[in-house]
């Protein structure tokens, strides 16, 4: 079972912070991996809030390639924060030539593009790298997306983090999601390492997805490019979180009731149970079967957890206005915000959402039986 | 040799049939209940001769002949009254004397069961016993990461949906602008098959509405029943059960004029419309329901004379183009109810399957499809039609469900499989590596009358009278005096326990799987067969 953590707060955290709290929950990774999503970033990366920034690891091979591609397409490199790691690996992790950090400009053509063209253009962009990297093995590419910054590595958190050196200054942000793997394939794949990334917004997940093929059958043909990959069964979490906010445009509230709906007797007692039950029915193929806790990060910074019906794996929330965590144990909340008030913690059960907005001041519980708010 | 008479090319022994009936003449009482019980008059009552020579002691008197008579049991040879297997005789003899033992060698009866010119007829199955679903293991067993639930104490939602659902973005657009959503019924994926108020007896079938209303009403359980093509008993269109009932319309249109004429003073919207085109028994055949059991009660539902035999076309004829009549047909049934009950096409399993449902995909009113395949019963067929016509379902419903995913339609057009499903006494495990391979539901007919009304049928050809009205059971008779052995009130009981039995394993198969809150349809993942060519056939994994 992996572990996952979950921050955001109004004052710039470096990624350590949620490592740490992955750390004290050692107990339940085994060091297979180690996966972050930062977002709303500071320290360097603050200047550069709307220009795309690439994530991913190289050979060096993998760097030509990947320059000789984005002077083709007319990107210019704006800001770079490049690791090239002095030292020996720590033991199970490959020696890799770069892990690259790049903010790049916009090619001067696409200034016109309506918001949406660009949004598509750059995920085709880390697509494309991703199918030249799967070719020959030269690069990974985990994100390229404004603000955003992932890094991924096959080890043990605290190891990775020295090996990296992620404590540098200039690596911060406000809101980060972290997962230590606990691996259940030998051939480990940091493509299905946690988080997972699409278009600005990132989800990870504790637990198995036992409904993960016709989900994936029922993602892969909807025609969308970026619903690929699937190394990994959770990766269709982040998918569904997308294709129920992109494609769908409901809201976040709404990807409890996709995911699990409520049963059709209760839908009988909900006050918007007749749309509800229409939604169930449109998207019974996304109808996750858990067990589940997933995590995960809006483009608008927003943070959320979600657990699936059954409620097979802990997840817990909690902090004080300005800094809020969620933690798949108690003990990685403590480690992260031991002055917090606990008995304002909260467990979310089987019908809630618990989400943390981008201003920070609570934690709002939304539940499956609340009436919706959208104009249906 | 003694001269037996003039021998005729179909002059046969007990050696030649299927069925040989051995008789024991100790035990035997002769009470006259086996010859009385035999449907097809395959043993009478026979007088024997009996030659013994009396020797008597010294040579005073010569050895003599002594002629006794004994009575006892004659099996008749001639095909027309060969022994079926049935073992009513069995069933009835109260000192176990008599019984119908299967011929060690293959027949020759079969070289002569067409007398007159008439290919024969018969109902059940496609004798040969079992189906590849039966192979079908369920691998995919949770363990330590995602734990196995407890299928006693869990709480499961195992429903399935049956209509056209529309894809998710077009329903969100279409409810905010208060747009026509298609009819979707929630229902439970075990769909009592259409078998006819005329192919079944008036007794066996109320007793299966018995058992449905009992499902639905009692246990909440939204069990539903297809008719058939044969219409549907006035009180029943009238009352609020016909929620619970699909009503099949078929090339012969019987009973159909019962049914529109009950139209205005219905209180329920029927659960579904299904639009015979084909079924898997007889694929490309019309129904076909023998003049023995068109009686004045079916003929009075059906809209036809008394003592006719009713063989409906192959398809519907009314319209130039078969394409057109789809979608006219269905958009005809849909109006017929106000737009609020899905209508959905039945075909038998074809490798054109993939032809009708991409045309289905392209109609916006197709509920679902409904595919038989060859190992469908029937009441009534050519033995030809039986044995030699059809595709089997395993792998025409996965290259459909497969066609839908590479369209994306997965989720709106339901396929529902049947065909076999149960044959093997398996009910819920073939329903569940059908859903897994990608069906929606199932539907089984044949399996409910073995285990509901004690049908004597099998794949060895036992039986298998259905189409002359003479079931020995009283399930598929339309003769009063047969009939009244059925008590529908036991049928009710045990389609009810049918039904929990079937639950329960469901539950048994998919607990372990780790799934709860959805049928788990198209879950391949989860299924293997220790056969490399299926395997390879159904995008399934190999294991050994």
């Amino acid at each position: 079972m992996c572990r996952l953590f979950a921050v955001t707060s109004s004052d710039p955290l470096s990624p350590m912070v949620a490592l740490r709290a992955i750390d004290v929950m050692k107990e339940g990774h085994d060091g297979s991996g180690t996966g972050m999503f930062m977002t709303d970033l500071a320290g360097d990366f603050e200047n550069f809030k709307t220009e795309p920034i690439l994530s991913g690891t190289f050979t060096n091979e993998g760097v030509k390639s990947l320059d000789q591609f984005m002077t083709e397409c007319d990107f210019l490199v704006k800001h770079e924060l490049s690791i090239r790691p002095k030292k020996q690996p720590p033991p199970g992790t490959p020696k890799r030539d770069y892990y690259l950090i790049r903010v790049y400009e916009y090619p001067p053509a696409w200034k016109d593009l309506s918001a949406a063209e660009i949004q598509f253009r750059m995920m085709m962009i880390r697509l494309q790298l991703r199918r030249m990297g799967e070719e020959d093995g030269s690069m990974m590419i985990f994100s390229f997306w404004p603000d955003v910054i992932m890094i991924k590595e096959v080890g043990d958190p605290m190891a990775i983090a020295d090996y990296l050196g992620l404590d540098r200054k200039e690596l911060q942000a406000r809101a980060m999601l972290a997962q230590g793997r606990q691996n259940t394939n030998y051939a480990i794949n940091i493509y299905a390492c946690h988080p997972f990334f699409i278009q600005g917004m990132a989800t990870m997940t504790n637990g198995e997805n036992t409904a993960f093929v016709p989900i994936r059958e029922f993602l892969t043909s909807r025609g969308f490019p970026g619903y690929i990959g699937y190394q990994s069964d959770s990766e269709v979490f982040t998918h569904i979180l997308h294709y129920t906010v992109n494609h769908l445009a409901l809201g976040l509230s709404m990807y409890k009731h996709v995911i699990t709906p409520l049963m059709d007797e209760e839908l009988t007692r909900h006050p918007d149970g007749q749309w509800l039950r229409m939604l169930k029915q449109a998207c019974r193929p996304l109808i996750i079967d858990g067990p589940n806790c997933v995590m995960g990060c809006l483009p608008d910074k927003t943070l959320f957890m979600v657990q699936d019906s059954k409620k097979l794996r802990p997840g817990v929330a909690g902090g004080h206005p300005g800094m809020y965590a969620f933690s798949s144990e108690m003990c990685g909340l403590d480690a992260t915000i031991p002055a917090r008030d606990k008995n304002r913690d909260f467990q979310p059960m089987k019908y809630d959402t618990v989400i943390v907005g981008p201003e920070r001041r609570e934690v709002e519980i939304w539940n499956q039986w609340d009436a919706l708010h959208h104009s249906h | 040799m003694e001269p037996v008479g003039c021998l005729t090319p179909f002059t046969l022994s007990v050696k030649d049939l299927p069925w040989i009936i051995l008789w024991d003449k100790e035990k035997c009482t002769l009470c006259g209940r086996c010859t009385a019980v035999c449907p097809v008059r395959a043993i009478e009552l026979g007088v024997h001769r009996k030659r013994a020579i009396s020797v008597s002691v010294g040579l005073e008197e010569k050895p003599s002949n002594l002629f006794t008579v004994y009575h006892g049991i004659d099996q008749r040879t001639d095909p027309v009254h060969a022994c079926v297997g049935c073992g009513m005789c069995n069933l009835v003899c109260p000192n176990n004397c008599i019984i119908p033992s299967h011929n060690e060698e293959i027949d020759k009866l079969r070289f002569h069961n067409n007398v007159g010119g008439v290919p024969r007829r018969r109902g059940g199955r496609r004798n040969v016993p079992g189906v590849i679903l039966d192979q079908i293991k369920f691998i995919r067993i949770s363990m330590l990461t995602d734990p196995a639930l407890d299928a006693g104490r869990h709480e499961f939602e195992l429903r399935t949906l049956l209509g056209r659902i529309l894809p998710p973005e077009e329903m969100v657009r279409v409810t905010q602008e208060n747009g026509w959503t298609p009819p979707v019924r929630e229902i439970y994926p075990l769909i009592i098959g259409s078998m006819s108020f005329g192919a079944l007896s008036p007794n066996m079938w109320e007793g299966l509405q018995m058992g449905v209303a009992y499902l639905n009403e009692e246990l909440g359980m939204p069990v539903r029943m297809c008719t058939g093509e044969g219409g549907c008993p006035p009180r029943l269109l009238r009352s609020r059960f016909l929620k619970y009932v699909i009503l099949q319309i078929a090339s012969g249109y019987f009973g159909w004029d019962e049914i529109i004429h009950a139209l205005p003073e219905m209180k329920e919207d029927p659960c579904a419309i299904e639009i015979k085109y084909g079924q898997g028994a007889k694929p490309g055949d019309g129904g076909l329901l023998m003049w023995y059991k068109v009686n004045k009660l079916i003929a009075a539902i059906r809209g036809v004379p008394v003592g006719v035999s009713l063989p409906s076309p192959p398809t519907h004829q009314t319209k130039y183009s078969i394409e057109e009549s789809v979608a006219k047909m269905i958009q005809s049934m849909y109006m017929g109810w106000g737009f609020r009950v899905p209508v959905y096409p039945k075909i038998s399993g074809t490798s054109t399957a993939l032809a009708v449902l991409n045309n289905l995909t392209r109609n916006q009113y197709a509920a679902a499809l409904s595919i038989d395949g060859e190992d469908g019963g029937t009441g009534a067929a050519y033995n030809v039609s039986m044995d030699h016509m059809g595709h089997p379902i395993a792998s025409n419903l996965r290259d459909a469900y497969l066609n839908l995913v590479k369209l994306g339609k997965q989720n709106e057009i339901p396929l529902f499989a049947a065909g076999g499903v149960g044959k093997s006494g398996n009910l819920a495990a073939n329903a569940a590596a059908l859903i897994m391979l990608g069906a929606s539901g199932v539907q089984t007919g044949k399996h409910l009358m073995q285990a509901a009304a004690g049908c004597l049928g099998s794949e060895s050809d036992r039986c298998n009278i259905c189409n002359i009205g003479i079931c020995p059971k009283g399930i598929t008779s339309q003769d009063p005096r047969v009939d009244r052995r059925l008590d529908p009130e036991k049928v009710a009981e045990r389609v009810v326990e049918v039904f929990l039995s079937f639950d329960t394993e469901l539950k048994k198969i998919v607990a372990p799987l780790g799934r709860s809150t959805s049928l788990p349809i198209g879950m391949s993942d989860a299924i293997g067969i220790a056969d490399h060519h299926a395997a390879e056939r159904l995008s399934i994994r190999y294991v050994v």
